[in-house]
């Protein structure tokens, strides 16, 4: 399974010196790093070292009060989640946010949303252009589906699937979107080890076959250093490695940040 | 095989079809090559191919694989689920005079090693990336296949090692290859005899090493033409292709028939879709082994047991309508005018949604194979009309020995000797078969061969059965299993067991009598079913020893005992086996402690010598045995269990005729 038909690219996410702050709280101070295209791209650190806030930055969910953000070549204005996903980034959540009393097939159709030009009106009526659209997206649906190896769970609602699957219907929908930047936020937290296997398949397929860009926050360090191409490290809301895997297992300042150090 | 005028109807040609596969799919696209062929649900559609395609599908993939090599003689071994492209593959190989090896698909590296290096297999066609990383494991071991095609090519951008190519691109060689060798298709095609070796299906093997069981061109077709004829499946059936394709019944099943009658076969979508499929497919012909039918009316009774009040009494009142006259009005025998105007209403209110449900709406006939199936489960689905049938068959006879005739179908025979089939007992009790499905030999193992096959043809099953009053075949247990009481009387301890098992309170049985003056046996209770009763009866118990030695629970278990000695009793062939002794054994019988083998089959020795405390004590006359095992817990420390187990004596019938008669 080595890697070596991917191209990794120019850089597609460049962030520079962003901070954020919740009032008083420092949850991100000063953090520099970038994100090339094709690569997979990880960022760990210790619990509450402000790896969820780093990708809601990026997702336009929340707004670093300094730095810059620099996505496709242009730096980015405030922006909003809608916005992002207009320009191609999508996400999946460290609890799973999918609509449960939906079938599988229905939630990854909502993530072709952004992809239909037909209005409400037109849809409700579903004919003429509107059907022809919906069955193009239904075929996309279609592949993503036998992608993920999800077929027998087609017309379950997602509430009655177990955990693993969910997950993977969560990364159905965002790769509906097809985006060009795929955040995955702790995409394998929870998972038997079975579950965690199949996770990385996909995840190393959905690069390889797809050439999204990846980036994900994930706390199983033999995966992260597996699947990754090269990794960020944060602690306390700072940068204090970025590297390939094998040097950031090396560098002491992450050893001192996940084993303690001793006073 | 061929020896003159007395066989003459042992080759395809004498019945008058064309005696190769790639020869009868020529006959299907010029004759009717519109009609569909295959199907498979891809992207949740289901995509056909009419004959017409598939001809031409095979041809161009033919081309292609003579353009790596593949020549007359060459093995290629297929690997993968049901899906149209492996089905082709092997008609591909049979049109260059190549051997197909269908092989396990869910086998690991080294049982998968073992066939493709006994095979000689060189040539490997594989359904996606996990079948080709294994036989890219078995090629470093075993310089084995040297070309390796693939069918999906997901996640094989990087895979650069020599000789693994896709299927498309074969498919797309071929085309330039016929260009080239214009004709030489066509000449291998014509080269192919009705006596060559069609296909090579190594048989599972439970002891030792699997044996390559060599099929002819005339094994294959004259069984499966058979097999049409008896059943009278024509090109309008619609037939599900679920089971592994390197089980015989699969490949005579789904490939043969399919190519013989020409009806349309559909390839689920994957595994786990399998019961979707089959309530879209709506089959006109379903063969499964009973485990599938029993998952399906387990699903069936917890549904109803969650359902409303009035669907439930509906339920429940029409299966016992249909317990009393739906399969006396499925084998035509008279039924009271009441009970008929009642069997069509619930066949309005209750079984045809039923059927819809299960996907059996279309079904004309089901059959049944592998294991002996519960006489509940198998009644339960002919009293829905639903035509089940069973069936006795092996590989090396090309699967049919036996059949159920229509209207005279029982649950504990399987039926009467198929078309062309002649059967023989041995002295032994064993099971003696010469047909026109009769194997060649098994491939590079002359020793087994001699072993299982006659100068004249005969095939030993290594099964044990005798013939009922009917005619009816009826397979007790394997032969070597087969034992006899001190005063002559047939023992066969599986027949016996399976009977016990039935009842869901017994777990496992293991019954004992070879040498001895009468039979006797340990019961194991099934911790799930015999808690729950005892839950409702609220008898208290605290542990799984505890409850297996309540005096309430060992009432239950006479009472099931003493059925099956009714039931034994009914037999003249095996009456005088019937159950004396019985004690509840402590503990589960269980693998880790070498009790079981993997597949659940009872190891009748090693428990004879470790329990050998509690034989004695059923062949006493006392009421209780001690006994002290050690038994080996999940995180493999061993430990010792000592009980004292109560030892009942079950009624025995009456034997009318003299029980020391040796089977038919």
């Amino acid at each position: 399974m080595s890697s070596t038909g991917r191209v990794i690219g120019d850089t597609l996410l460049k962030i520079e010196n962003i901070s954020l702050s919740f009032g008083g709280v420092r949850a991100l101070s000063n953090v520099s790093f970038d994100v090339r295209k094709g690569e997979i791209r990880a960022i760990i650190g210790p619990n509450g070292a402000g790896k969820s806030s780093m990708l809601n930055c990026i997702n336009g969910f929340y707004h670093p009060q300094q730095g810059r953000i620099t996505y496709k070549g242009s730096v980015r204005e405030q922006m909003r989640p809608h916005e992002a996903a207009a320009q191609g980034i999508a996400r999946t959540f460290q609890n799973i946010a999918l609509f449960k009393g939906m079938s599988t097939l229905d939630n990854i159709m909502s993530g072709r949303l952004l992809k239909m030009k037909r209005g409400f009106f037109w849809q409700a009526l579903y004919w003429g252009p509107a059907e022809r659209e919906e069955l193009e997206h239904r075929e996309a649906v279609e592949r993503i589906i036998d992608f993920l190896e999800i077929q027998a769970v087609r017309k379950m609602p997602v509430g009655k699937l177990p955990y693993g699957l969910q997950k993977r219907v969560e990364l159905g929908r965002a790769l509906a979107a097809e985006p060009d930047l795929l955040l995955l936020d702790e995409p394998m937290a929870g998972m038997n080890v079975e579950e965690k296997e199949d996770m990385c398949r996909f995840i190393l397929d959905v690069n390889d076959q797809f050439g999204t860009t990846i980036a994900l926050i994930e706390h199983d360090m033999g995966v992260v250093m597996d699947l990754s191409d090269r990794v960020v490290v944060l602690e306390y809301g700072q940068k204090i490695a970025d590297g390939t895997p094998d040097e950031v297992r090396a560098d002491q300042r992450v050893i001192d940040a996940y084993l303690g150090v001793q006073h | 095989m061929a020896d003159g005028s007395a066989t003459a109807g042992t080759t395809a040609a004498a019945h008058g079809l064309p005696d190769t596969f790639p020869k009868l799919l020529e006959r299907n696209a010029r004759e009717f090559g519109d009609r569909p062929s295959i199907r498979e649900k891809d992207y949740g559609i289901w995509q056909t191919w009419t004959w017409k395609q598939v001809h031409g599908e095979v041809r161009e993939f033919a081309a292609g694989l003579a353009s790596l090599g593949v020549r007359r003689g060459h093995k290629v071994a297929i690997v993968g689920d049901n899906r149209p492209q492996l089905y082709w593959s092997m008609c591909a190989a049979q049109m260059l005079g190549a051997v197909p090896v269908p092989v396990y698909q869910d086998s690991v590296a080294e049982e998968m090693g073992f066939v493709i290096d006994h095979a000689e297999a060189d040539f490997a066609i594989a359904e996606d990336q996990e079948q080709v990383d294994k036989l890219l494991v078995i090629r470093g071991k075993h310089k084995r296949p040297g070309h390796i095609v693939y069918k999906d090519p997901r996640g094989m951008r990087d895979y650069n090692q020599p000789g693994i190519v896709s299927l498309a691109e074969v498919a797309g060689r071929g085309a330039e290859f016929q260009n080239q060798h214009p004709g030489f298709l066509d000449a291998e095609i014509a080269k192919g005899r009705g006596s060559d070796v069609s296909v090579m299906l190594y048989t599972s093997g439970t002891t030792g090493q699997p044996k390559g069981v060599m099929l002819s061109y005339d094994n294959v077709i004259v069984s499966g033409h058979n097999g049409i004829k008896f059943d009278g499946l024509t090109r309008d059936d619609e037939v599900l292709a679920y089971l592994p394709m390197a089980w015989v019944g699969d490949h005579i099943y789904s490939y043969g028939e399919s190519f013989i009658a020409g009806f349309c076969l559909s390839c689920p979508e994957s595994g786990a879709t399998v019961l979707t499929d089959l309530r879209e497919i709506g089959p006109t012909f379903f063969f499964a082994p009973p485990r599938i039918f029993e998952n399906l009316l387990t699903t069936v009774s917890i549904r109803m047991e969650d359902a409303g009040w009035l669907k439930r009494s509906m339920y429940k009142y029409f299966m016992e309508v249909a317990r009393r006259a739906g399969i006396a009005i499925l084998d035509k025998r008279p039924v009271s005018a009441a009970d008929r105007f009642l069997y069509w209403l619930g066949g309005f209110l209750v079984y045809a949604p039923l059927k819809n449900a299960l996907g059996f709406s279309r079904i004309r006939l089901g059959y049944t194979a592998g294991e002996a199936i519960g006489p509940d489960i198998f009644d339960f689905y002919r009293s829905l009309g639903l035509n089940l049938k069973q069936l006795y068959g092996m590989t090396e006879t090309s699967v049919f020995i036996c059949m159920q005739p229509d209207g005279q179908v029982k649950a504990d025979t399987v039926g009467v000797p198929a078309p062309q089939v002649e059967i023989k007992i041995a002295e032994s009790g064993e099971v003696l078969v010469k047909s026109p499905g009769v194997f060649l030999t098994y491939y590079k193992n002359d020793s087994a061969t001699n072993e299982t096959k006659t100068p004249d043809g005969w095939v030993h099953t290594g099964d044990a059965g005798f013939f009922d009053k009917d005619g009816h075949l009826k397979i007790i247990d394997r032969a070597k299993d087969v034992g006899r009481l001190r005063n002559g009387t047939l023992f066969a301890p599986k027949y016996i067991e399976n009977k016990l098992k039935f009842f869901p309170y017994i777990k496992e049985a293991v019954a004992f009598g070879d040498g001895q003056d009468y039979v006797a046996c340990f019961v194991n209770i099934d911790l799930e079913a015999v808690g729950n009763w005892a839950e409702k009866r609220a008898v208290s118990y605290g542990s799984y020893q505890e409850l297996a030695a309540k005096p309430e629970v060992y009432d239950l278990l006479q009472e099931c005992v003493e059925k099956v000695n009714r039931d034994l009793a009914a037999d003249p062939n095996v009456a005088g086996s019937q159950i004396k002794r019985f004690l509840i054994l402590h503990k589960e019988l269980d693998a880790d402690d070498g009790e079981l083998t993997r597949t659940r089959k009872v190891r009748r020795r090693f428990i004879g010598d470790r329990y050998n405390a509690l034989i004695d004590g059923l062949y006493s006359d006392r009421d209780r045995a001690h006994i002290k095992t050690t038994v080996t817990f999940e995180d493999g420390r061993t430990g010792a269990i000592e009980a004292d187990l109560a030892i009942r004596e079950a009624k025995r019938q009456p034997i009318a005729s003299p029980a020391h008669k040796t089977a038919a």
